[in-house]
């Protein structure tokens, strides 16, 4: 799956000016990914080497998600004609950490990405925000509003899951389709901003909140537990080149 | 009795040839690297060999008479991806189809324009 090269970029073109646009939705197993692309473009099968076996359903933590009722094998993939000359395609990065080795090939290049967070699993999407993060990948979350989950203020989210304060957090309903718009308009204008903001230097080091959700698990220094962990515990300290060391290797101080 | 050439597999039959048996047991296509949503589009070069073809690089070939994205030829001839890849590089090398590798983003971003006409076709739609 992974290739060489590393110019590629979001606009292609063509000889006759067709461009193609990537855009990609990342978060936990289960949070909407597949919901969400669906209710805004046209879904299209992809198959890619890595089918979902019987073994990894087990693998698969669904605790808590009791409608999941269908699994994203490797990727979802969307396709928005926007005009003739102009296709915006969706990627949901895989949300099983197996299936990370695709997330380079998905994300190079691509416009941005929108971490889809479900606040009864906020842990789920720290992997995504610490990989966009590193690489400086422009980004926003959007909540996923799910039936009979408590709703908090996007401060609390904000602060939960250490995001810089001009981060956008919206909250959506991955089923509908006007709120799905919504969400790649406001990734779209975050990106526009950031551009014209002309990449402003962040201060290093810093950790913007308590990392806890009131009665839920933060990122920041609210570690949560197993495979994740590691990422999770990657807080920003800065906007540094890769290969970003694990925690055990940074200095504490 | 169905006679010899009736057609007696389909599409819920499964596949009958292990998808990278197509591919000669190649995993990497050849020459350079190319994006999910390179554009792909044929040439009006001839093909000299047709027996050197497989049907699915005819189908993918037949696909690319106008321009399209490495995902959904994928996605169309129901290959996987590194398959399609594959047979992409083959085709390529025969001069038959051309792969326009996206262009450098600008300090990170999607050119301003670009942008602005996707926000402007999302709001649109």
């Amino acid at each position: 799956m992974a290739y060489g090269g590393s110019d590629f970029g979001g606009g292609v073109t063509t000889s006759r000016g067709h461009r193609a646009i990537k855009i990609l939705l990342a978060g936990g197993f289960g949070v909407g990914k597949t919901t969400l692309v669906g209710a805004v473009s046209e879904i299209r099968p992809l198959r890619t080497e890595e089918p979902l076996t019987e073994n990894s359903r087990r693998v698969d933590n669904t605790a808590g998600i009791e409608r999941k009722t269908t699994t994203t094998v490797a990727m979802d993939f969307g396709r928005i004609t926007l005009r003739d000359d102009l296709v915006l395609y969706l990627f949901g990065t895989p949300g099983q950490e197996r299936f990370w080795f695709m997330w380079d090939e998905l994300a190079i290049g691509a416009l941005g990405a929108v971490v889809l967070a479900d606040t009864r699993r906020l842990a789920d999407c720290f992997p995504a925000i610490d990989y966009f993060e590193r690489r400086e990948i422009p980004f926003i979350v959007a909540l996923n509003r799910f039936d009979g989950a408590r709703r908090y203020s996007n401060e609390d989210v904000r602060a939960a899951l250490d995001l810089e304060p001009g981060l956008p957090i919206v909250s959506c309903d991955a089923r509908n389709r006007e709120s799905a718009k919504e969400v790649l308009i406001a990734l779209v204008e975050h990106v526009l901003a950031q551009a014209d903001a002309d990449e402003p230097a962040l201060p290093l080091g810093t950790c913007h909140g308590n990392g806890r959700l009131p009665g839920g698990a933060g990122r920041c220094r609210g570690a949560p537990s197993g495979a994740v962990a590691r990422q999770a515990l990657c807080f920003r300290t800065a906007q540094t080149a890769l290969p970003w060391p694990s925690m055990g290797d940074q200095p504490q101080t | 009795m169905a006679s010899d050439d009736e057609l007696w597999l389909d599409a819920q039959a499964g596949p009958v040839v292990r998808p990278y048996a197509l591919t000669q047991g190649r995993t990497r296509h050849s020459g350079a690297a190319f994006d999910l949503v390179s554009t792909v589009t044929a040439t009006s070069a001839r093909v000299a060999d047709p027996a050197a073809l497989a049907p699915e690089h005819v189908s993918v070939l037949q696909l690319a008479r106008r321009p399209t994205t490495v995902v959904d030829i994928a996605s169309d001839v129901d290959l996987p991806l590194g398959v399609v890849r594959i047979l992409l590089g083959d085709l390529r090398e025969l001069g038959l189809v051309a792969i326009r590798a996206p262009v450098p983003v600008k300090a990170r971003h999607v050119d301003k324009n670009t942008l602005r006409e996707v926000l402007h076709g999302l709001r649109g739609l």
